[in-house]
């Protein structure tokens, strides 16, 4: 009986089979499919042009700098649904400080920085607290923090969209940083090609990425083995943030603008590329390459509708029923990695 | 009582608002013993189990390792002191991989600085050599712990236990959801670990695993003790009789009998219709 069930264990099982379980695996397929679908559809409208490629690369990169972080925060078992409004928050931050104040765009962006790092802390320090889901916190910040962008721009400048950035930050090195291009490729795709290798990084070969399995496997088993729960909570809610600072920044010197509202629904695009990507809502499952691709899939299919001449009004269509499919999908591949 | 018990609880009591879960609780186990604390459901045996392990601070009396007074802030105090539990259901995170769960909490690293990280490679490693031990064949260190059986994951999570060298070992019902079978392979690993001159605390209200294994016995009834026996002063049929919590069940069982010949019930419940 011991016998059989030992043998049954050790029959080799073919790398094919393993990588059917591979959290990441509907996204590159589906991210596959998708550019396959549009190279047909739209390859001879300029879908597969060096400028085509580079604009839905972009669209993805901009999505992708905070899928990245989300994923990271969903697999520990938490959403944030605030990085929307802290784009917003944290381009008028460096709008005002820039052209209304004249500080360096050195200071505006780390003012930004050091405020999303509160807001995340303060995110972090709530859920923990107070026990609800984060969920329902970052929901409430979502709200309040768009408030009081939009309240605290209005007040101090007596507009909702602030230019004139471009002017103000002429010649100021940071703007290769955030906005320059290398070998014509936008900078924020190697910031998105970054933090997904970071992110990756950290998730497979730290001890931290361990605890945040863990802690979104199971919280009361993590903390029963040491691992200091709270911390990780925390550290990764002023990651997501932080990340939507990173954003903004980018945002505002390749626009030269700050709008109040921008960043509009993308905690809920973040969301759908992580869970495109095979990243399990309720946590401890997933993968930072599949948040990647989930991204990916976005800006192809975005960028794709409207190579393809079809109207653009369609794309929300599309990501809805494509997110359905992935998730179905998903299902299929954890409970057969969940069976061995 | 010679030697000194490597864990000791003196006095200790709990309280969660005005519910009374432990209430002057005594006991300790030393080295290379194995001490059975069984209870019935709601007996206090969890909060007795967290107060070892350092997931609660007893309101009143003091846990001492190794003799020396303790203040256990949070459980990773009780796994420095090498006090590791192993929880019934919460042992292993099913949707995680065998090397990752087998490292949980005690990561090995290589590499400096910012360079520091996981060792995959040796976790794997360390993590097959110890499934080999104890018989257990899986393709892949990285699979998830779902794939395991229930005695599997019991069995890897006391190997754990063992490997991150725990001089004291807390098994919350280690074989209550297993089949017979299942429970001897955990029982024996039991065994070669009190060889290996570890403590063992085996919390069940399974009397019959208890008994094959224990060298003594701490009965919990409604957050109190029972007192405690050594294996050859007390019999199975009295043990099982303690843990219902005998004297009361023999008033009941009086109350009953008194309440057929009477039968004070019958006629209120035809008053009733």
């Amino acid at each position: 009986m011991t016998q059989a069930t030992v043998s049954e264990r050790i029959r080799d099982v073919g790398f094919l089979r393993r990588l059917l379980t591979r959290p990441e695996l509907a996204a590159v397929a589906g991210a596959v499919l998708v550019f396959v679908f549009f190279a047909i559809v739209a390859g001879d409208r300029g879908f597969l042009t060096f400028g085509g490629t580079m604009s839905y690369l972009v669209v993805a990169a901009q999505l992708g700098i905070v899928a990245v972080p989300v994923a990271l925060l969903m697999i520990n078992g938490e959403f944030d649904l605030s990085v929307g409004s802290m784009v917003g928050a944290a381009g008028i931050i460096i709008a005002i400080t820039v052209t209304e104040f004249g500080w360096p765009l050195f200071a505006g962006a780390l003012l930004a920085c050091v405020f999303a790092l509160l807001v995340g802390a303060f995110n972090g320090w709530v859920v923990i607290k107070t026990g609800l889901p984060s969920f329902i916190v970052t929901l409430a910040m979502l709200f309040a923090l768009r408030g009081l962008t939009i309240g605290f721009s209005r007040l101090i400048t007596g507009r909702t969209q602030i230019g004139g950035l471009g002017a103000a930050t002429e010649g100021d090195p940071l703007r290769v940083i955030f906005a320059g291009e290398i070998a014509g490729i936008p900078v924020a795709v190697f910031w998105w090609l970054g933090l997904a290798v970071l992110g990756t990084y950290v998730l497979q070969r730290t001890v931290f990425g361990n605890w945040i399995f863990g802690v979104g496997g199971d919280k009361v088993a993590a903390r029963n083995v040491g691992v200091p729960v709270n911390r990780v909570k925390v550290i990764l809610f002023m990651c997501t943030a932080l990340s939507a600072a990173l954003l903004a920044t980018i945002q505002v010197m390749d626009a030269g603008s700050a709008d109040v509202l921008r960043g509009q629904l993308l905690e809920l695009q973040a969301i759908a590329a992580s869970v495109i990507g095979g990243v399990l809502l309720t946590g401890g499952y997933g993968s930072v390459v599949g948040a990647v691709f989930g991204a990916l899939i976005f800006g192809m299919v975005q960028q794709g509708i409207f190579f393809t001449g079809v109207n653009t009004d369609w794309f929300l269509v599309f990501v809805g029923a494509m997110l359905l499919v992935a998730v179905l999908f998903n299902n299929v591949i954890r409970k057969r990695a969940s069976k061995g | 009582m010679e030697a000194t018990p490597i864990i000791e609880l003196r006095g200790a009591s709990k309280y969660f608002g005005s519910v009374i879960a432990l209430e002057d609780i005594s006991m300790g186990v030393r080295a290379g013993e194995v001490m059975c604390l069984l209870g019935d459901n709601g007996a206090g045996k969890s909060t007795l189990i967290k107060i070892l392990s350092g997931v609660h601070r007893p309101d009143r009396g003091t846990v001492l390792v190794e003799g020396e007074e303790v203040d256990f802030a949070s459980p990773r105090d009780a796994i420095d002191r090498g006090i590791a539990t192993v929880y019934q259901d919460l042992a292993m995170i099913p949707l995680m991989g065998i090397s990752r769960n087998f490292f949980l909490g005690r990561e090995p690293t290589k590499g400096r600085g910012p360079f520091r990280r996981f060792d995959v490679k040796f976790a794997d490693r360390v993590t097959r050599e110890e499934l080999d031990k104890i018989g257990i064949k899986v393709r892949d260190t990285s699979q998830p712990v779902a794939t395991l059986s229930g005695g599997e994951r019991q069995s890897v999570a006391i190997a754990r236990a063992i490997y991150f060298g725990a001089k004291v070992l807390i098994l919350d019902e280690p074989t209550s959801a297993l089949g017979v079978k299942q429970a001897s392979i955990v029982l024996r690993y039991i065994a070669r670990a009190r060889e290996q001159g570890i403590a063992v605390i085996f919390i069940s209200h399974n009397v019959y695993h208890a008994y094959a294994i224990g060298d003594r016995f701490t009965v919990l009834n409604h957050g109190r003790s029972e007192g405690t026996f050594e294996k050859g002063e007390i019999s199975i049929q009295e043990l099982e009789k303690l843990m219902a919590g005998g004297a009361e069940l023999e008033r009941l069982e009086a109350e009953l009998q008194g309440t057929g010949a009477s039968g004070p019930g019958a006629s209120t419940d035809e008053a009733g219709v």
